[in-house]
């Protein structure tokens, strides 16, 4: 084995300050599944002297029955951590690993191949300076290679090394290693990295790990570890503009209030002017605090309280720059989107878009188009499905604080929430904001809402009906119709028969259709009841996330979303027009309670029983209970 | 001017603050799990940091298996004290009332009802949704795969092949009812750089992760401290005075000594430098089986 990588010094003070002063480097490691990077990592802790005797000891007793090298030991056994993965032998999640070196503390994040796990290389990307691709010099340049090259550029790594990998087994052969340095060269050239190296590397036998391999004298370039730790990755993030996003308002009592967060660019130094974001208005830092006491200046990276010299509303979300170098402010931008859920993303579905520490309601306005992970082609499309990446709209229904990713990560990073199960659906990176949605006011006319409402003598409102096919929804609202307008009120029922026929016959019953069928027909609702109307709404909307955005259109609209709950059995049995026998004879697709989930509502406003009650008797209910 | 970039330890600080800070603004009932050990003092020191001028804004829960050394009892109401933060200790009634203790009962069910079901009790009964931690992923493999905000079900389940991404620095912190989050604020430090900081920072730490001659009896290669007298002594076994420290904290019986006479911290430093096994080892609770750490896990321990 060659030189170990470092050495404990008996001069402990001098030994402790060289390991406080180190600098930091987090890398990623990817390539496809065989290509070693378990490998390769199990081989920098081996070769750094990390691993230790037990860890050794249990190594050798799990590499018993499983492909081993000249050492006897699977170094991928080191760092393939969970149990399933142990048994598939493959990686399939994010591990952190740590080695250091007399130069560096490496922060390795070690991430899957597979295509159905691209969303956790892009995970490991979004904190990586730089990143391992490795290649199997036997196998060259892959679909995957172009892959993890293509999120890499994605997430703005700007640093690559390509490992050529096994290049014992193509017997240290030049003309392999030039040919494939050369493939991927031609293919990274769009991609913009800053920095690209290529090193012919054998993991498990260590050449050009630690030191340039006898068995490669053809190449004159550096060994891997000497390369990870002199390589200059600092992006100088403090000459940057001065960005700061307010995490959480510091306030112990009266006499203080501060606003404590992370200098995410450029630097600040008491005595300053500083712009808020949102209100535009100017202050100056007066103090920089931290329990170490106070600083003149703090850099980016540090996380301080900054103290202000006069009272301004600033709360969680804010953020803090530089007259003249100020953020973009809007609630329209482009942005690309991984999408990271097995439910699929549609334009007109709304989510929780996070960013820095702002969080808001976002909807996907416009798909542009899809890009092809692994051939950078671009396609229409009408939904995003997992693992693909796609460039859209996206509008918020605040304007925000960001910046373009390729200028500040952490001010142009986001991640899309789902509203009901608050999983994280996808993560996106800002190009650039669109200023017409500023110019976008809405006008403010004399004649409003509560006037056109007075003239009619009641409070305009939407009364949402959801429920299967044969439920009795279209029973109950007409009913209710003929009642309230026997009473002199307005109203006016959308349904099916009038809606898909006219606005939305462009319209088939794909989910993507679905959901923008139903984001039509809030939006035409809302307009209605603006006018003044009772709008009942019958549809069958089987889905929670449409139902929830109808009723975000409403906005301060009453908006009462009622549930005719009427078992399948019964609605089958009623099939009053016969869609049911026909979608079991498999001649509709698609079909809410057969081959398509109806999603019951958590919290309707009222439930009405249909299969206990007659159809007047639910009329009667619903009546009572809405009190108009 | 000072220089321009960050050192790994000014950077992994700053990180860690601004994990804190982020569970104070994003959560309603955070809790701060203290261990007393070394990663919970560096854990108290941060979040001192953190919200300073302010007081920690969360309380400190120590679930106490009545069986942890009688010293870390003692240094934990005097940081408690000393920095006036809120301390709650929490201890299973039923374990206590069936006197479960790690002789009669096994390491593997005294852990279980003990640990993980006492720390489930506590964070039941003060409704927490945000448990901070000091796990790192250096420790354990499984440990090397979660992420930061960690989510568990509403039966504090982890579901390792569920976990969310994460991107940046955008940490998702939203849950639904009943569920709750473990948040690892020091998830990308080492024992390394735990250890340095502590000496950077000037950290209190309890003297017994200092070499002094103490009480140890020898069980199957592992030394125990005798602490107090409810430690069982097999026929004709006596306890010895031997020169013994601690790397790591935990119950006395199940906390193995090393010899050593590092007795302050920068010998404690060049002695794990030049040590040759891991910090868990002294640990029994890791040892049972492959994956054991990972199935604890997933049952809701730390």
């Amino acid at each position: 084995m060659a030189q170990p990588m470092h050495t404990p010094d008996t001069d402990i003070g001098l030994w402790l300050q060289q390991q406080t002063d180190k600098s930091l480097l987090r890398f990623l490691t990817c390539g496809s599944v065989d290509d070693g990077k378990s490998t390769l990592i199990g081989r920098l802790l081996y070769d750094s002297q990390l691993i230790l005797d037990d860890q050794l000891a249990s190594l050798k007793k799990e590499s018993h029955n499983r492909t081993t090298g000249d050492e006897g030991i699977d170094f991928s056994l080191l760092v393939d951590g969970l149990t399933a993965e142990r048994e598939q032998g493959i990686t399939i999640d994010v591990a952190y690993r740590f080695f250091s070196t007399d130069k560096r503390k490496f922060i390795v994040a070690d991430t899957p191949g597979h295509e159905q796990y691209t969303r956790n290389m892009a995970t490991g990307a979004s904190n990586a300076d730089l990143a391992l691709v490795l290649i199997d010099a036997r196998k060259g340049v892959l679909t995957q290679t172009r892959r993890h090259s293509f999120i890499l550029s994605l997430i703005g790594v700007k640093h690559v090394v390509l490992v050529v990998n096994k290049i014992d087994l193509v017997d240290y052969d030049e003309a392999v290693f030039d040919r494939i340095v050369a493939e991927y060269r031609a293919f990274a050239a769009p991609l913009g990295f800053k920095t690209l190296e290529a090193i012919p590397v054998s993991a498990l036998r260590g050449d050009n790990m630690l030191a340039q391999s006898p068995n490669t004298p053809w190449y004159g370039g550096p060994a891997l570890v000497p390369y990870l730790e002199t390589i200059d990755v600092s992006e100088d993030r403090s000459a940057q503009p001065f960005r700061f996003p307010v995490q959480w308002v510091n306030r112990p009592n009266l006499d203080f209030r501060g606003f404590s967060g992370t200098v995410a660019s450029g630097a600040i130094a008491v005595g300053d002017e500083v712009l808020i974001a949102s209100s535009r208005k100017p202050a100056v830092v007066k103090r920089i605090v931290t329990m170490d006491g106070d600083l003149d200046q703090a850099i980016a990276g540090r996380a301080v309280t900054l103290v202000l010299d006069r009272e301004v509303d600033i709360s969680r979300g804010d953020v803090l720059s530089r007259p003249g170098e100020t953020p973009e402010y809007s609630n329209q931008f482009q942005a690309r989107v991984i999408w990271m859920s097995e439910e699929p993303a549609y334009p007109g579905r709304s989510y929780l878009l996070k960013v820095g520490a702002q969080t808001i309601s976002a909807t996907i306005t416009d798909l542009k188009f899809r890009t092809n992970v692994n051939t950078l082609e671009q396609t229409a499309a009408t939904k995003i499905d997992l693992n693909e990446v796609a460039t859209v709209t996206l509008a918020t229904d605040k304007p925000i604080a960001f910046d373009s990713y390729k200028t500040n990560a952490l001010t142009g990073g986001f991640i899309l929430v789902d509203r009901l199960s608050n999983a994280t659906l996808g993560a996106g990176t800002i190009d650039f904001g669109l200023r017409r949605a500023q110019n976008l006011t809405y006008q403010a006319f004399d004649v409003n809402r509560d006037v056109r409402a007075t003239m009619k003598g009641q409070s305009p409102q939407i009364i949402w009906f959801t429920g299967l096919s044969g439920s009795g929804k279209s029973s109950v609202a007409n009913l209710l119709e003929r009642r309230l307008t026997a009473e002199g009120k307005h109203l006016y029922i959308l349904d099916g028969d009038n809606v898909r026929h006219g606005l939305n016959k462009d319209l088939g019953f794909t989910e993507a259709a679905r959901v923008e069928n139903i984001r039509r027909v809030a939006e035409v609702a809302r307009l209605m009841a603006d006018a003044g109307l009772i709008v009942l709404v019958s549809f069958i909307s089987p889905f929670r996330n449409e139902r929830r955005l109808a009723r975000e259109i409403a906005g301060d609209l009453r908006f009462s979303e009622v549930y005719v709950d009427t078992p399948l059995e019964v609605c089958e049995a009623r099939d009053p027009k016969g869609l049911y026998k026909r979608a079991r004879a498999g001649e509709i697709k698609n079909f809410t309670g057969i081959d398509s989930p109806f999603e019951a509502p958590e919290h309707p406003d009222l439930v009405l029983h249909g299969a206990q009650f007659e159809v007047a008797q639910l009329a009667d209910q619903l009546y009572d209970w809405l009190k108009i | 001017m000072q220089s321009q970039s960050l050192t790994h330890l000014q950077a992994l600080e700053a990180e860690s603050i601004e994990i804190l800070r982020e569970v104070a603004a994003s959560f309603e009932r955070p809790v701060m799990m203290y261990s007393i050990g070394k990663d919970s003092s560096v854990l108290l020191h941060l979040a001192r940091k953190a919200f300073y001028p302010s007081k920690i804004p969360f309380p400190l829960l120590h679930v106490n298996t009545t069986w942890k050394f009688r010293e870390m009892i003692a240094f934990r109401d005097s940081m408690a004290e000393k920095y006036g933060f809120d301390l709650i200790s929490h201890t299973n009634p039923e374990g206590l009332a069936n006197n479960i203790n790690p002789f009669d009962h096994g390491s593997s069910r005294y852990t279980d009802i003990m640990k993980t079901q006492a720390l489930r009790q506590a964070l039941n009964a003060g409704r927490y949704d945000a448990a901070i931690g000091g796990a790192r992923r250096d420790e354990e493999k499984s440990r090397a795969k979660e992420r930061i905000f960690s989510h568990r079900n509403a039966n504090h389940a982890w579901d390792p092949k569920n976990q969310r991404p994460e991107l940046w620095k955008v940490f998702n912190t939203r849950l639904n009812p009943g569920e709750s989050m473990r948040v690892f604020p020091i998830s990308n430090w080492t024992e390394l750089d735990v250890w340095t900081y502590i000496y950077d920072q000037g950290i209190e730490l309890p003297s017994l992760y200092f070499a002094k001659p103490r009480p140890v009896v020898d069980r199957s290669g592992t030394l125990i401290m005798v602490d107090d007298e409810r430690m069982p002594l097999e026929p004709g076994e006596t306890a010895r005075m031997e020169m013994v420290r601690f790397r790591t904290l935990g119950c006395y019986p199940l906390t193995g000594a090393i010899r050593s006479d590092a007795a302050d911290l920068p010998s404690i430093i060049m002695e794990m430098q030049a040590s040759r096994t891991s910090e868990r080892e002294g640990r029994l609770i890791d040892s049972d089986s492959v994956g054991s750490m990972e199935k604890k896990k997933q049952e809701g321990y730390f």
